[in-house]
């Protein structure tokens, strides 16, 4: 099985780190994985996105343009990537920063106020890891071993006092 | 897969570079690979080695020169801008018979161009780049983990040939994350007896230069040059085959170009059309022989490009009108969807 996952918000809303941890996650369960980021201006403040694969078959190309699953964090990445998501995909969107709904009706539409609920819980910059556990309890369900693991490997020795928080975030996306 | 890290392709060959003994990086940042640069800023000071940010290009070509002349083993990474100013001295390091790691993560051009990822320094790298009769050994990795094996094996390379090698990568390889394992086959490097290491009055100097005004002499180490690079070609030419033994179209591609065209073989081939792909590991030297073997069945290739059509030259020497040549291509930055390239086996590329 292969899931192609996009994931595209606001540069500093934790894009690429939400990728990272997934990508991490796959491997610290012995699948095949890649992680590309964009890397162009938008790093600078713009859009930012990254194309994550996680498979049990090596991983070809590592491009996604056809996600099973988008996750939206601001307008503009709902509206270019929308119709990008292949039919019976996965669109998680937050509906606290997208004040529209899905369009689209061949897919499920999931959304979420992940950025007020951040707010609420004291984990202001978490929006992201919220949202990620949203998709895994799709994906996989909440499983504390495996995410913990990810979360070890992903998160710097530096920042190692954030684990529990991002644990504690994605516990509260799984739940909704 | 316990062993395996996440890390960035220009990460991997950082840190396959220092395995590999290379205790000296001289470069100049450019976008898509400066995480090499960084990487070599934090590592090189903690293994006693050297990481200099040279005042450009040029300037850091040659630091390069002068390492090797010393017998280090020595790097400069750049992005295809940059790579054109190195040329003059890629070129003097073929006529000093210096060993070297050039890497180039390539972007669009020409010009300043942009910096998403491309494949349009095909030519620079295989035919030259700089002036006079060189050539350079090219590998196109085409996942980080080759990135990081290639990277070994481009300092042996060097070192058992004496001359430069240039891996040559785009600006995705640079910036994708995957797995990687960095239990790497790491050979020692060999005894340089022609290195200025000193003499301590004990032998006569070694004098490292690529001037030869004698036109007689230069003549003779070009011949000698060309018997080398005639080895090489024999001996150290890498590729893969996916699907070929059947396959009546064969796609040419490297690098990222490589991974889309893999999934379009694999969706031609779940709807039963007889398909394979040759991925080009070296580009110089070129798989010429198993292209040309291929044509005796194959009716039609494919050359997919991150170019306007560079590669394809080869691909058309290599077939030598046994069958058709076609592009896929997309330039500039941009890169062909597993779709495109289906669309091309399905119903040709441009001609």
């Amino acid at each position: 099985m292969t899931k192609q996952i996009l994931i595209a918000g606001f540069g500093g809303q934790g894009i690429l780190f939400a990728g990272k941890f997934l990508a991490y996650k796959g491997l610290t369960e012995d699948k095949q994985v890649s992680w590309l980021p964009s890397y162009g201006p938008e790093m600078r403040g713009g859009t930012a996105s990254c194309s994550v694969i996680i498979s049990d078959e090596p991983v070809g190309s590592p491009i996604v343009s056809k996600p099973d699953v988008l996750i939206a964090m601001n307008i503009p990445s709902l509206d270019r990537y929308e119709d990008s998501v292949v039919p019976g995909g996965v669109i998680i969107a937050d509906s606290a920063l997208i004040d529209r709904h899905v369009k689209r009706t061949d897919v499920t539409a999931v959304e979420i106020p992940a950025t007020t609920l951040a707010s609420e819980n004291n984990m202001p910059t978490l929006a992201n890891m919220i949202i990620t556990g949203k998709l895994l309890e799709i994906l996989d369900g909440f499983n504390e071993e495996s995410i913990r693991a990810a979360l070890g490997k992903v998160i710097s020795a530096k920042h190692a006092d954030m684990l529990e928080v991002n644990l504690k975030a994605i516990e509260i996306g799984s739940k909704l | 897969m316990a062993d395996k890290v996440l890390m960035k392709g220009n990460e991997a060959i950082a840190e396959a570079a220092i395995l590999a003994g290379c205790k000296h990086y001289f470069g100049y940042p450019i976008t898509p690979q400066t995480e090499i640069a960084a990487y070599m800023a934090k590592r090189m000071p903690k293994i006693g080695g050297t990481f200099l940010q040279a005042e450009s290009e040029i300037a850091a070509i040659n630091m390069v020169y002068g390492a090797a002349s010393a017998g280090m083993r020595v790097m400069t990474s750049s992005s295809s801008p940059g790579v054109s100013l190195k040329s003059e001295g890629i070129s003097y390091m073929a006529g000093s018979d210096l060993p070297g790691l050039i890497v180039n993560v390539q972007r669009g051009g020409p010009g300043l161009g942009g910096i998403q990822p491309s494949q349009s320094d095909y030519f620079q790298a295989t035919k030259g780049g700089g002036h006079g009769d060189y050539h350079l050994i090219v590998i196109a990795p085409d996942s980080v983990q080759e990135m990081a094996d290639y990277t070994v094996k481009a300092f042996d390379l060097a070192d058992k040939y004496r001359m430069p090698v240039m891996i040559l990568a785009d600006g995705t390889m640079g910036q994708m994350m995957e797995p990687v394992s960095l239990d790497l086959d790491i050979k020692p490097a060999p005894e340089k007896p022609w290195a200025t290491t000193g003499t301590n009055c004990e032998r006569k100097h070694n004098i490292i230069n690529s001037l030869s005004l004698v036109p007689e002499e230069l003549e003779k180490l070009n011949f000698e040059r060309y018997e080398k690079y005639a080895h090489i070609q024999e001996t150290e030419v890498m590729y893969e085959e996916y699907m070929t033994e059947d396959a009546e179209t064969i796609i040419v591609a490297f690098g990222i170009a490589a991974r889309v065209s893999k999934n379009a073989v694999a969706a031609a081939r779940k709807e039963g059309i007889k398909v394979g792909l040759i991925r080009p590991i070296t580009l110089w030297p070129f798989p010429t022989e198993v292209i040309s073997k291929a044509a005796d069945k194959a009716k039609r290739f494919i050359s997919v490009e991150l170019s306007m059509g560079q590669m394809i030259e080869d691909v058309k020497l290599a077939v030598n009108g046994k069958a058709k040549v076609e592009l896929c291509n997309r330039a500039g930055g941009m890169i062909p969807s597993p779709e495109q390239v289906l669309e091309a086996i399905k119903n040709g590329g441009a001609e």
